[in-house]
Order: structure tokens, then sequence, then C-alpha cells
């Protein structure tokens, strides 16, 4: 049971209404209204918390067209908290019911409590959705218009659905690698470790890999690279052939109960004695794993394992740059950043113009901003071209483009717009949502090809070029 | 009221007009601490017709009018009155034009500040008036608490750009005060009436802005000292040297210490007390003014001074700054902020009378503020659910006053009186000039149509 009303006071009261986080709301910004602020939602919920507002629909409506970006963290100076007051009050919105349909009930249970608890069964989902793509039966079946039968809806979202890669994490990467063991052979996708040039400190770092549920099935190469990456800079990898869902998707739609149930579950699975760092390769996920110490703090079984989790726990580019990266010699091989059917023909990243779209999880979340650019800039062959509004969201924001897809379209092309004018051939994201919300925003616009890439894709092919 | 909101729904349309309680609950406070109300409706103008319009109906049913910009004032100045309409104005908010053969901008009442900044800055102009809130504060409400900033002691504040505006009266008449002549005496300079008026004489929905050149360098520095004391005295020393910086803040450690963990800029944390000091003009005059202002500060005391590597290092640092008040409210739940200035030869006394009365009434003061006008933020950090450390705030707020007024200062520099200093008002005037401001309100609005119970009663 999470509610308003049990929350420190001090955590609603922390707001003193200043304003100075207004502009950079993209919900603001889209209809002027306070109560689509992040100062208007939080009054909405410190109204609740002093009973003065029942909770309602139309407070449950507002809790959701919040797209959770976060970038009104980044500009509270006062240090609002503002995504436990978001979590807290969309559970307080579950609780009550307030915004409960048939349809709307059956769709949490089967994604929050269904699918995303079981990874197994989520793969083999995956696994389905593959095949209708890679069968040509999706193709066929949008020729013949047969897409026209679906609810409009589900029709609309048909292709947004990620394009499912052939083979999943646990088919490329091995549970422990180090940087002397022989690669396993996975084809073309698969790069070379045994060959690099590793510093192999006295005693290897030992680090354990987080795979993500739509990384898995949709990005399983990224993990891969994230793999090839640490271990071209001496770290020994584990990665858990089979790892439950973080529960950040849980705990951003108010299933708090989940949420604590997945992060147990997480915690036996990966003990964080056990290793120098803990990585994670997507905005949305870190954001939510370095949590775990304060989602635990009142658990007495977990709270301690909890807290040395969110000490250890490192985003990908956090910790590269943490440990003194090397930086690539050679430019990134032909190798396209095979990442999904857009980048499909593209040529040599041999002086590429890449810019860089930021996670709303990773820099206003994790507060990861410059050490992604570190490493764009360390490649060789590339040009890093900034973009306007970076830091502004995409549209993608978890399942926001599925729940809420007119602001989530125009925020998608606002951004589209964005990327293309800044004239580069890649845009580099590292968050899966994000990834696929370019990816089909740039297949929808007009322009050149503008391939969307994750930056370790881009380092471990400068690593495997190196060969 | 029930018909007033259904003939303003019927020209505005409903996404215009707000009246369920999720959607007003939002707009019955302002950026002061503690004060809330809520009205009965929220309405979006889109032009000084439309305002009109309201008022003519307000009139009709006796509802009080609340002229709103973005909520940032520090004086209550928007907070609602009971069963009254907000006539909030951010969708008002293009900017008509930007005259550059005669340096002047005009536009809609509901503008942000800082988008006036940039439309100048884009035309190779400059807008200086930069209140700390300029990225989301009005440029109507900029007007109507006749706002100052950062470069107040070079440029003045809001009032010295305002070359004309578009006003409507409690009546619903519509006029324009003001032209774009340089000089212009035709009649009472009625303008000026409204610049500060804080809502109470008419709606302000449209500004002309003087401009000036962009000035072709600038230099900031930033300066670290041991005590409070020594970064006063560095300031009348370079007062008195004959140096105008157009900026010259001053930040104490408890707020630089918020502002650090809040901006990461590498402010020097055991300094007692820094300077945010910038000169701009003519390269030549700005590199001569900022060594002469470093050996200064190095003369009385610095313990280090830091000059800005580019424009990018300097506008962190004035973003810094302008997150001062906000970031106190990491330390304690309730920010009470004054507004005090003295005259500038008081003011290290009166720094050091805040730290007595700190003292006297066990409380946690930081100031910070405009040092170069003598503008000071003493601001009470305290816990608004704690009735005892409540009183003593009161009784603190109440001898800051007294000893400012003792000073020759003002109550208030530049936030304006609303609600939160409505007390002291007449105090400070005295009775022939608190009745001559009520003879003006009963002019312009006899039935006390407009924000009714702020400034006076
Ligand atoms: C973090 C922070 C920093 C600040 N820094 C400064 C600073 O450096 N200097 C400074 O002077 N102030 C500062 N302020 C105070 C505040 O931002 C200014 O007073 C600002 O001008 C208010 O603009 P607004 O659009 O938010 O007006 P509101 O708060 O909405 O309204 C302020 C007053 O103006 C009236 N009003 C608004 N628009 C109109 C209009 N079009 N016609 C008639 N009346 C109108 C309202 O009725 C109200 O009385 C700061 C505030 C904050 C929160
Ligand atoms: S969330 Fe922070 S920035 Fe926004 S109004 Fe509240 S205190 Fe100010
Ligand atoms: S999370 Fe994003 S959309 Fe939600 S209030 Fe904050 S800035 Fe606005």
């Amino acid at each position: 049971m999470k509610s308003l009303s049990d929350l420190d006071y001090s955590v609603l009261q922390q707001c003193m209404h200043c304003g100075l986080c207004l502009p950079t709301c993209p919900t603001y910004e889209e209809t002027q209204r306070e109560r689509h602020s992040p100062r208007g939602r939080i009054a909405l919920m410190r109204a609740i918390a002093d009973g003065e507002l029942a909770v309602s629909q139309s407070f449950g409506e507002e809790m959701y067209y919040c797209l959770g970006c976060l970038a009104c963290t980044s500009a509270c100076p006062a240090g609002v908290n503002y995504a436990e007051l978001l979590e807290t009050a969309r559970a307080e919105v579950e609780q009550a019911g307030v915004l409960a349909s048939p349809t709307r009930s059956l769709i949490r249970t089967l994604t929050l409590r269904v699918l995303f608890t079981r990874p197994r069964l989520l793969r083999a989902v995956g696994r389905l959705l593959w095949l209708w793509q890679a069968s040509g039966l999706q193709a066929l079946a949008r020729r013949a218009g047969l897409m026209n039968l679906l609810p409009a809806n589900l029709r609309r979202l048909e292709p947004q659905a990620p394009t499912i890669l052939a083979k999943f994490s646990h088919q490329l990467i091995r549970p422990v690698e180090s940087p002397a063991s022989a690669p396993l052979n996975v084809g073309r996708s698969m790069l070379d470790v045994e060959r690099y040039p590793s510093p192999a400190p006295a005693s290897p770092r030992r680090v354990a890999v987080l795979t993500g549920c739509v990384q898995d099935l949709a990005f399983a190469n990224i993990n891969r690279a994230t793999v090839d990456v640490l271990l071209a800079n001496g770290c020994e990898v584990h990665t858990p052939p089979v790892q439950p869902c973080c529960g950040s998707l849980h705990a951003h739609n108010g299933d708090h109960a989940s949420a604590l149930a997945l992060a147990r579950r997480q915690l036996d699975l990966i003990n964080p004695a056990d290793f120098d760092a803990i990585i994670s390769n997507a905005g949305g996920c870190g954001s939510h794993l370095r949590a775990y110490g304060h989602l635990l703090h009142d658990d007495p079984a977990y709270a301690a394992k909890a807290a040395a989790w969110s000490a250890k726990l490192r985003d990908i580019h956090e910790y590269l740059v943490e440990i003194n990266f090397r930086a690539p010699t050679q430019p990134g091989g032909s190798n396209p950043p095979a990442s999904g059917a857009v980048s499909a023909a593209t040529a040599t990243i041999a002086a590429t113009t890449v810019t860089y779209h930021e996670s709303c999880h990773l820099c206003h979340g994790q507060k990861v901003s410059a050490q992604p650019r570190a490493i764009l800039r360390a490649l060789p062959g590339v040009v890093l071209n900034e973009c306007a509004e970076s830091q502004w969201c995409c549209g993608s924001a978890g399942i926001y483009n599925i729940t809420q897809p007119e602001t989530a379209a125009r925020l998608q092309e606002r951004k589209v717009g964005h990327v293309r004018a800044s004239g580069a051939q890649v845009v580099a994201t590292a968050n899966p949502g994000c990834h696929l919300q370019l990816q089909n925003g740039l297949a929808q616009s007009t322009g050149p090809v503008v391939t969307v890439t994750h930056p370790v894709i881009l380092l471990a092919q400068a690593y495997a070029a190196e060969k | 009221m029930s018909d007033l909101i259904a003939q303003l729904t019927q020209r505005l349309g409903t996404h215009r007009v707000l009246t369920a309680r999720e959607d007003i609950l939002p707009y019955g406070f302002d950026g002061t601490a503690t004060l809330k109300q809520l009205p009965a409706c929220v309405a979006f103008p889109r032009d000084a017709a439309d305002v009109s319009f309201a008022l003519k109906l307000a009139g009709v049913s006796a509802t009080p009018v609340v002229t709103r910009g973005s909520g940032t004032g520090l004086s209550g100045g928007s907070v609602p009155l009971a069963g009254s309409l907000v006539l909030c104005l951010v969708q008002m908010n293009r900017i008509l034009e930007v005259d550059t053969a005669n340096l002047t901008l005009r536009a809609e009442a509901g503008v942000i500040t800082q988008k006036i900044y940039e439309a100048a800055d884009a035309a190779g102009l400059f807008y200086p008036p930069d209140p700390g809130s300029m990225k989301i504060s009005t440029i109507g409400g900029n007007v109507a608490e006749n706002s100052g900033g950062l470069r107040g002691l070079k440029y003045g504040v809001t009032r010295d750009y305002v070359m004309g505006l578009e006003v409507v009266l409690a009546d619903g008449s519509i006029c324009w005060l003001g032209s774009k002549c340089v000089k212009d005496v035709a009649g009472y300079n009625l303008r000026d009436l409204f610049i500060g008026s804080e809502g109470t004489l008419g709606v302000v929905t449209q500004v002309l802005l003087k401009l000036l050149p962009r000035p072709a360098a600038r230099q900031t520095l930033l300066a670290a000292f041991p005590s409070m004391e020594a970064a006063a005295e560095t300031v009348s020393a370079i007062i008195a040297a004959r140096i105008i910086p157009c900026t010259l803040e001053f930040i104490d450690q408890t707020t630089l210490r918020c502002v650090e963990d809040f901006a990461k800029v590498g402010l020097p944390r055991d300094a007692a007390a820094i300077l945010l000091i910038e000169t701009d003009g003519h390269p030549a005059a700005v590199a001569d003014e900022a060594a002469q202002t470093e050996s200064l500060c190095h003369h009385h005391g610095a313990t280090s001074v830091r000059r800005a590597a580019n424009a990018t290092e300097a506008t962190q640092l004035a973003t810094a700054r302008r997150s001062a008040f906000s970031a106190l409210a990491r330390l304690r739940p309730t920010t009470i902020l004054e507004d005090v200035t003295v005259p500038r030869s008081e003011l290290a006394g009166m720094i050091r009378a805040i730290g007595l009365i700190a003292q006297k009434h066990a409380l946690t003061i930081a100031t910070f503020g405009h040092f170069g006008d003598g503008n000071l933020h003493p601001t009470i950090l305290t816990d608004e659910r704690d009735h005892a450390e409540m009183h003593r705030v009161e009784l603190a707020v109440a001898e800051i006053i007294a000893a400012t007024l003792e000073r020759g200062g003002t109550i208030t520099g530049e936030h304006g009186v609303g609600l939160a200093k409505k007390p002291f008002l007449r105090a400070q005037l005295g009775d022939a000039s608190f009745e001559l401001l009520r003879l003006v309100k009963r002019a312009l609005d006899p039935d006390g149509r407009l924000n009714p119970g702020k400034i006076f009663d």
C-alpha cells in the first residue's frame, strides 16, 4: 500500500512553487495549463494528501498525462523528488481504481502481471513476434490490408512494435566471459573478443550486465556490444542468462507490489557483494535500478543488500568513463550498426556525423549526460553534431506512446526535426524506448537515411576494427 | 457568477475557461510561501478585447478579478480571492514587432521574459532586465511588479525600459499610454502609474519596450570572501572607484552551499560569502574594469577570484545565482523571503542587523541579493507546521522591517507589496502618502474590482 497521505510530508512540501521547472516540462509547453505542469501536479498531489481533493478520474488522467520524463527534476533547484511523488500518486490512482475499465485492467494484468514478470514467457512471445515479422507474414498481411481489420488503436500500434532480433541476449552472451576467454560463435554480429589488446589489470574488474526486457528482445546486439566493450577494458563479465524484469515498468505504472517483488528477485539473482559494478545499458531501467536502495529501505531482509546494489549500479557510459576506458585507435569498421530495420543498408561509419539524443531517464533520472558524449567523441572518424533540445523527451516515455498517442506523436515529430536539422547520419541513444521511437519517427518522415544506434555499438565496432 | 462563466465560455471556448477543481487548484498560489486560496474560475484571454469583455462581465456580477502571469510573484500578488475570476495571460504570448530603426520591441503581456531577451539578442540588441525568474516570468508580471534583476546596478529595472503600455481599465476601456518617442510629455505620465501597480489599477495587455545595442564584451568574476563584511566593503570600494559593473550579486555561505548542491558549478563551499560580478561594454573598458575589480577584491581580502573562461561559464554562474532562492528550499520545508532594500552605504550595518535578529529568535536566515542595488533577500528557513517557530518568524520579519526603515530603506525593492508586505506599507509611507495611493486606486477602480485586498485594504 503506497499512498500520498502516507508519504513523508516533507517530500510533498519540498516544492516551494517557484515555477522554475515549468519551461522544461513538455506537457506544460503543449497546453500552458498549470495542472499539466510539475508545479501543478504536485499541488494536486498535495491537495490529496491534505484531504482537499479526492482521488478522481481527472486526477488519475493527469498523473498519466505526465510523461514521467523527469525534466522537472533537473530544473528544480529545491531538489523535489518528483519521481517518487509520481510513482506514489500513480499507485494511489491504481488503488482507487478511478481509471479502471475492463480493457485497461486486462491489458495491465497481461503486461504488468503476466508478461513482464515472466522472462521466459516474454521471450516466447518475442519469438512469436519475430516469426511473424521475419517470416514475411507481417509484410504479407500489411500488403493485403489485413491490418485494417484491427481496431483503430491496435492498428496504430502495430507498426510501432519493435522489430525482434533473431537472437536474444542469452544466445549471444555466455554467463561468464573474461577478456582472455574465447568468444561464443554467434555469427556476424558477434565481435571477436579474443584478439583485443586488453589492458588486463592484475585483478580484473568483475561486473554483472543486466540485459533488460525490450533490450533483450529487440536489441540483444546492444547487450552483446556492452559485454564486448567491457571485455575490451579488462572486465570479467557476468550475464545471468535468465533475468527478471527490473520492475521499472511496474513502478512507473503504479504497480508498487510487483515492483517490490521484482526488485527482490533481482537481488536474489545477483548479489552486489560479488561484483565491482552492476551495469545497465538502458536509461529507463538504470534509473529505476538505482532506486532499489530507496525502494526496499524498510524491508529488513533486503534493505542492506538493496543499498549495496544501488551503490554499485552504473550506467555503462558512466562506468566506462569511471574506469578510464581505452580510446579506440581505428574508425569503426564497415559493419553497419545493425540495430534494426532502418539501419540495414547503411554504409561505413568512418567520418560519420553522429548526434546524441539523451534518454530522459539517463540524463534527468540518472544525471548521466557528459559520459555518452565522451565516448562518442573518443571514436576515431566520428564527428559529434549536437542537435537542439537533446534533453527534450521524444515522446516514447515508457508506454506513453501507447496511452497518449497524440502528444507522443507531436514530441516524436519535434525530436525527429531536430535530429534531421543537425545533419547527422547517425543518432545515438541509450534507451530501447527512445531507440524505437526515433526509428519509427525517422522512418515516417522524409529525408536522408538516419541510422539509430547505441553509443556502445559504435564503440564496440571501433574496437573490433582494430583487429 | 454562473452567468459570467457561461458567457466567457461562449466567447473563449471551454478549453479557455476552467472551473473544475482539478483545473483551478493549481492557480491557488504563486511563488510566495504559505498563501493560498481557490478562485471560482480561471480564464485565458487571447487579446485586449477578451480582457475588456471579461472585465465588463465582472462588473455586472460584481466579481473580483485577479490578473495572473506565470504566478512566480513573491508577495502574493496573483494569489486569488475566494470566488474571484483569474485572468491568466500566458496565452497572449506573441512578440508583435522588433523595430531595429527605433530600437523598440512590442509584445503581448504574456510573453516570457527570456523570449523577449532572445528576440532582442537575435537582432543584435539587448533587453537588460533579467529577474531570477526570467525563464518563466511574463513581461506583464515584470511590468506589474516593476521587477529588477541581476543587471540593475548599471541598467536599472523594468520601468527604465517601458516606453508604452496597452492597458484595459476596470470598466473595460482599452487605452494606450506612451509612445515610441524618446521624449513625450503630452499629459500626465500615466504609463508610469501602471508600472508596479500589481494588477490593482488595470490589466496590461501589451508592452512597448526600449532596447539597447548589445554590449560588445562581457567579463564575469566570482570572488570568495572570508567574511560578509569583507564582501560588503569590497562592494563599497568598487563603487567608490567609479566602477559600475552591470552585476554585483552577493550570496552568503548557507545560500551558496545550497546553490552548489543544485548547480554544481564549483562554488567555493568554504567561503563565508561570494560576489558575482559582471562588467560589460567596450572590450577595452571591460578588460580594464575587470582587472581593477579583481585587484580591489584581492585588496579587501578575497581568498580567490575566478574569471569565467567563456560565455558558457558566465551563463552557468548567472543561472546558478538565479536559482538561489529556490535552492534554499532544500534545507527546510518553508522559505520566507524578504526583499528589504537600503541605501548602499547602509548595507554592512543591515547585514549585521539581520544576523543579530536571526540569533535572537533562534532562526536560520540565509541572505543573498542584489548588493549593487542595496537590495537584500534575507530568507528565513522554517516549517509552516511548527507554530511556535512561525511565531518567532513573524517577530523576526517585523524587526527586519523596522531595521530597514530606520536606515531609510524600503520594505520591498522589487517583489511588490501584494499580501505579504501589506501590514508594513503605512509605516513606511506615512499617512498622507498612503491615503494618496488609495485615492488613485478609488479614482481608477471605484468598485474595487481589480485585485482587491492587495497592496492595501
Ligand atoms: C526563483 C524566483 C526568482 C525571482 N527573481 C526575481 C528577481 O530577481 N527580481 C524581481 O524583481 N523579481 C523576482 N522574482 C519575482 C517574480 O518572478 C516577479 O515579480 C515577476 O515579475 C512575476 O511575473 P509573473 O508573470 O510570474 O507574474 P505573477 O506572479 O503572475 O503576477 C505578479 C503580479 O502582477 C500582476 N500581473 C501579472 N500580469 C499582469 C498584467 N498583464 N497586467 C496587470 N497585472 C499583472 C498580478 O496580479 C500580480 O499582482 C523571482 C521569483 C522567483 C520564483
Ligand atoms: S518542482 Fe521545484 S522548480 Fe518546480 S515549482 Fe516546485 S520547487 Fe519550483
Ligand atoms: S516528468 Fe516530465 S511531463 Fe511530468 S511533470 Fe516532470 S517535466 Fe512534466
